[in-house]
């Protein structure tokens, strides 16, 4: 009857209650968008329930050009990944294993972009282009998204080299692997988690990437873009099939990876 | 302990041939490349940009008009301080919604550890611009949210301190707040958590075996040592939301406007480019000398 | 042993190694029997490692050169050196399987049939049940197997290793200095063994390098370093010795005669590695389980000729096999006696006088110039 024992069990697992309490709160937005995609709403906007419908779902591409931004994202990202992810190991390299001159300012050059308001660079990467007369299109965008996608791979795989052991290296080079040899069969496959986690950022943040895409895309439409014009215009329901579509195949990947990580493991125990 | 002691310094200094030596500048080369061409000298073009003046018509030229520069800060200074305002209260709220979450995954959470992760990490893969127009719907007008709050008196209170106007939450600061604390949330749990999860769980049982309370041993050994997450965490969402303007856009109204906002439109509407480009460097000098003092008084200086 | 006839020594000659200015080995002259189990023993920091790193060719010595057999191998890298290391901490590849990893340097030297020799080395590891494993599913003492298979499938000239066994546990780790010495046995492949461990060196090799400072102190049969060190560093790094302060008295045919707190001790003149002139000043070094203890009541049992020194007990230790008694005496405070627990006197606590008695040609004789306690295991070394 008395209030005591509720007021001490909330004191107790206060934690718990307020993790997930911030979880709900970083889900109920993707719970939203699940929802509305079944949606049929009278009017432009998809922002308040009508009723229940599977339309969107049976014409994910009914609206004009969504798909083909869609396409035109994944393009930029999947080749911002590759630039970022080559050029960004190719330093995390040099700042691991090598000494040379100049080293702060080359680590300031990597840290800067990732402690700059996007807007900012945006902004004068804007400024260079146009100065340059270059046209403003898939090429730009690129150019961008390398740029800023760098940082974030050279962190990611520098992290994972410095944690190496050198002897491995040393054991390679014992056992009659040469230079190129050794980082083929040793240092690669030993950094790759830090390399892969490194490309997934690069592709989730290219993808995702509005504010500097608006500075640089010109007339070009990438999915953000697109996203962002039709809250002006109007929203499809397909926005939120694709948002949720999305949703799904992270969460099926990246479980799929947990379980294919654990089983391993467990196998290990075994 | 013996090893540590004898393997020499780092990589072994030889006297190399020079096409060795020349490796690491191979290997930094194009990327660091690009780093200057599209990071740095973009910067100098905005430099030069910021003290011209001119039209569009008969073009700018560089006439050291750093007026621009004073114009463009008294005209602009409320969104300056209201992006201010908003970020920081935005990294506060992250901070204090983030660390439950964070140590929940770390120390509580057991089997359910890697599920919970999944989900702080798989809205990342949903693009932030659809998952910011749900907060239009989840806060519309006479809502569920809305009506709760309402209900509540909440809204009394925040409508007191200004948060909130009348029975409206949408176009509001709160929204507003509401939206980059959502968007930058998971930029906060994960440092915290990589931080949280290096501690050694025993390092609470010593605690508690020399007497401290939970609390005590929160305060006084977990907190000092996930420090290290605090000023990345801290960072990684101040920075980016200081700079954004998506949130005010689609869920604030013209009074929420932050300096994102406003550069954004000096540049592709208003084609100011003078103005635009001191802006950003004003945004960009009050950012790095904040983050730099922070740096400086977190004492952690290698976050790089 | 260091005859250099064979083909298949090593041969270190003038070489040395400086990072900066800090000299890590001191020109050294080395020769590695072929087919010996050679240590080399020292404390941290004493150059061992590197001077196994040039051998290896994983470090570039500043001078010298690096024969194997007649082959001058100094400019070579590690990967064309006939030579394989099992490193320190192992450094398996972990995202390689045991097979794999033991195949490894037969693969890179492109040899496609690796199966039945891999199958070989894991029958002479006592791996076999093991081959798919990775290297996180095996125990330290499995991993060390592994590394030393994965080196010696290759039949290096040399086999180098780096404190193989500083990763294991006590009783593994003689477990393992067994194993080891089998297999060395077993294939006749030079062994070079790095060790911060006296006991280990002493139990595996056949001739043991004592390192200090960048320099070699001592080169010879475990046997023979124990029982006639020539440096204070070798007498206190191997087991415990009592060092003496003394003045040489005079010479009597082989021996020596010294003085030491009054009394008069002997020993072989060939067992003194110090100049001898009358009024000269030496160190006398005995160890402690030489050394009988007899109740001062008791002196005159002690049959002549022995040397004697009189004390008192300040403090003694039950160890199970032996008694360790610390005794002050006029020659020299803390001298250590070790007593077997065969027949023992109650009278010997501490307090009690005690004349100390030994053999004088378990006596020997180090230059009182160098450092007393050189060598001694301090307290934050033990760990």
């Amino acid at each position: 009857m008395s209030l005591m024992p509720i007021l001490k069990w909330l004191r107790r697992n206060f934690v718990v209650i307020a993790g997930l309490a911030t979880l709900a709160y970083l889900i109920l937005p993707n719970v939203v968008v699940m929802v509305f995609s079944f949606n049929k709403p009278n009017g432009r906007f998809n922002y308040s329930w009508t009723r229940f419908s599977t339309d969107a779902w049976k014409d994910p591409c009914g609206v004009a050009d969504m798909c083909g931004s869609l396409s035109l994202s994944l393009q930029i990202a999947f080749w911002a990944t590759i630039g970022a992810t080559v050029l960004g190991t190719m330093i995390a390299f040099a700042l691991v294993r090598y000494r040379f001159r100049a080293r702060g300012a080359i680590n300031s050059l990597i840290f800067l972009p990732m402690a700059m308001p996007e807007v900012v660079m945006a902004a004068s990467l804007l400024t260079l282009f146009l100065n340059m007369g270059a046209q403003l299109g898939f090429w730009t965008i690129l150019i961008a998204h390398i740029m800023f996608c760098l940082s974030f791979v050279v962190t990611a795989v520098k992290a994972r080299v410095m944690s190496m052991d050198p002897r491995l290296e040393e054991a390679a080079r014992d056992l009659y692997a040469g230079p190129v040899q050794t980082f083929l069969r040793v240092t690669l496959p030993i950094a790759s988690p830090g390399i892969a986690a490194g490309a997934l950022l690069a592709f989730a943040l290219s993808f995702d990437d509005f504010i500097i895409t608006n500075f640089n895309a010109g007339s070009t439409v990438t999915f953000p873009m697109f996203v962002w014009g039709s809250a002006q215009r109007g929203t499809p329901v397909q926005i939120n099939v694709i948002g949720t579509a999305m949703f799904i195949v992270a969460v099926v990947v990246v479980t799929a990876g947990q379980f294919i990580a654990n089983r391993r493991k467990n196998s290990a125990k075994a | 302990m013996t090893a540590l002691a004898e393997a020499p310094a780092a990589p072994t200094v030889r006297k190399a041939s020079t096409r060795k030596r020349l490796v690491p500048y191979w290997l930094l080369l194009p990327g660091i490349l690009w780093l200057i061409v599209f990071f740095a000298l973009p910067m100098v073009y905005q430099a030069s940009t910021s003290v011209q003046t001119g039209s569009l018509e008969k073009g700018f030229q560089v006439t050291w008009h750093f007026q621009t520069y004073w114009d463009a800060f008294k005209e602009y200074y409320p969104q300056f301080i209201r992006s201010l305002l908003y970020a920081g209260t935005a990294t506060l709220l992250c901070l204090l919604l983030g660390y439950p979450l964070a140590y929940l995954i770390a120390f509580k959470a057991g089997r359910w550890r890697n599920i919970v992760l999944i989900l702080v990490i798989a809205p990342f893969f949903t693009s932030f611009l659809i998952r910011t127009l749900a907060w239009k719907t989840i806060l519309a007008d006479g809502g569920p949210v809305v009506h709760a709050l309402a209900t509540l008196h909440i809204l009394d209170v925040t409508n007191w301190l200004g948060w909130t106007e009348g029975s409206r939450v949408l176009a509001t600061p709160m929204a507003v707040v509401c939206g980059l604390t959502y968007n930058f949330l998971p930029f906060m749990i994960l440092p915290l958590y990589t931080s949280l999860e290096r501690i050694d769980s025993r390092l609470h049982e010593a605690a508690g075996d020399l007497y401290a309370t939970p609390a005590t041993t929160f305060r006084k050994v977990t907190f000092p040592l996930s420090m290290p997450g605090v000023v990345s965490g801290t960072l990684l969402t101040f920075i980016p939301a200081s700079g954004d303007y998506v949130n005010a856009e689609l869920l604030g109204s013209t009074d929420q406007k932050m300096v994102g906002n406003v550069i954004q439109s000096q540049f592709l509407r208003v084609l100011d480019y003078p103005t635009a480009a001191a802006l950003s460097f004003i945004l960009m000098a009050i950012v790095l000398i904040m983050v730099t003092v922070y740096i400086r008084r977190a004492g952690t200086e290698d976050l790089v | 042993m260091t005859d250099s006839t064979a083909g298949g020594d090593v041969r270190l000659t003038g070489i040395s190694k400086t990072y900066g200015s800090f000299t890590a080995v001191h020109p050294l002259e080395l020769t590695v029997p072929q087919g010996s189990f050679f240590a080399l023993l020292g404390a941290s920091g004493c150059g061992k490692t590197t001077t196994l790193r040039m051998i290896a060719g994983l470090e570039e010595p500043t001078t010298g050169t690096v024969f194997l057999g007649d082959k001058d191998v100094t400019d070579l890298p590690p990967y064309k050196r006939p030579v394989n290391t099992v490193f320190q901490s192992y450094a398996l590849f972990p995202h390689l399987n045991v097979t794999e990893n033991i195949a490894f340097g037969l693969r890179r030297r492109g040899i496609k049939s690796v199966q039945k020799q891999v199958d070989d080395m894991l029958e002479l590891v006592q791996l076999g049940d093991f081959a798919q494993r990775k290297p996180h599913q095996l125990s330290g003492g499995q991993q060390q197997r592994v590394a030393v298979a994965r080196a010696l499938i290759n039949h290096p000239q040399v086999l180098l290793l780096d404190e193989p066994l500083g990763a294991l546990d006590l009783k593994l780790r003689r477990q393992m200095q067994l194993e080891l010495k089998r297999i060395q046995t077993e294939v006749g492949i030079t062994f070079v063994h790095v060790t911060h461990d006296q006991e280990e060196a002493m139990t595996m090799a056949d001739t043991v390098a004592v390192m200090s400072g960048g320099r070699v102190e001592q080169l010879g049969a475990p046997a023979e370093l124990y029982e006639n060190p020539k440096t204070t560093f070798v007498a206190n790094f191997l087991g415990t010795s009592n060092l003496i302060e003394a003045e040489v008295a005079e010479r009597s045919g082989e021996d020596l005669v010294v003085t030491a707190g009054g009394a008069k001790l002997r020993l072989p003149g060939g067992r003194c590695s110090a100049p001898t002139a009358s009024g000269g000043k030496l160190l006398v070094g005995v160890r402690p389980e030489k050394i009988s203890l007899a109740h001062r009541d008791d002196e005159g049992a002690i049959a002549d000729g022995r040397n004697r020194v009189t004390g008192r007990i300040v403090d003694s230790s039950f160890i199970g096999v032996s008694t360790q008694y610390l005794v002050d005496s006029p020659a020299g405070s803390g001298l250590s006696v070790y007593e077997q627990n065969i027949e023992r006197d109650t009278r010997l606590v501490p307090g009690a006088e005690v004349v100390l008695h030994w053999n004088p040609a378990h006596t020997f004789g180090l230059d009182a110039a160098q450092a007393k306690d050189a060598g001694v295991e301090k307290v934050e070394d033990a760990a």
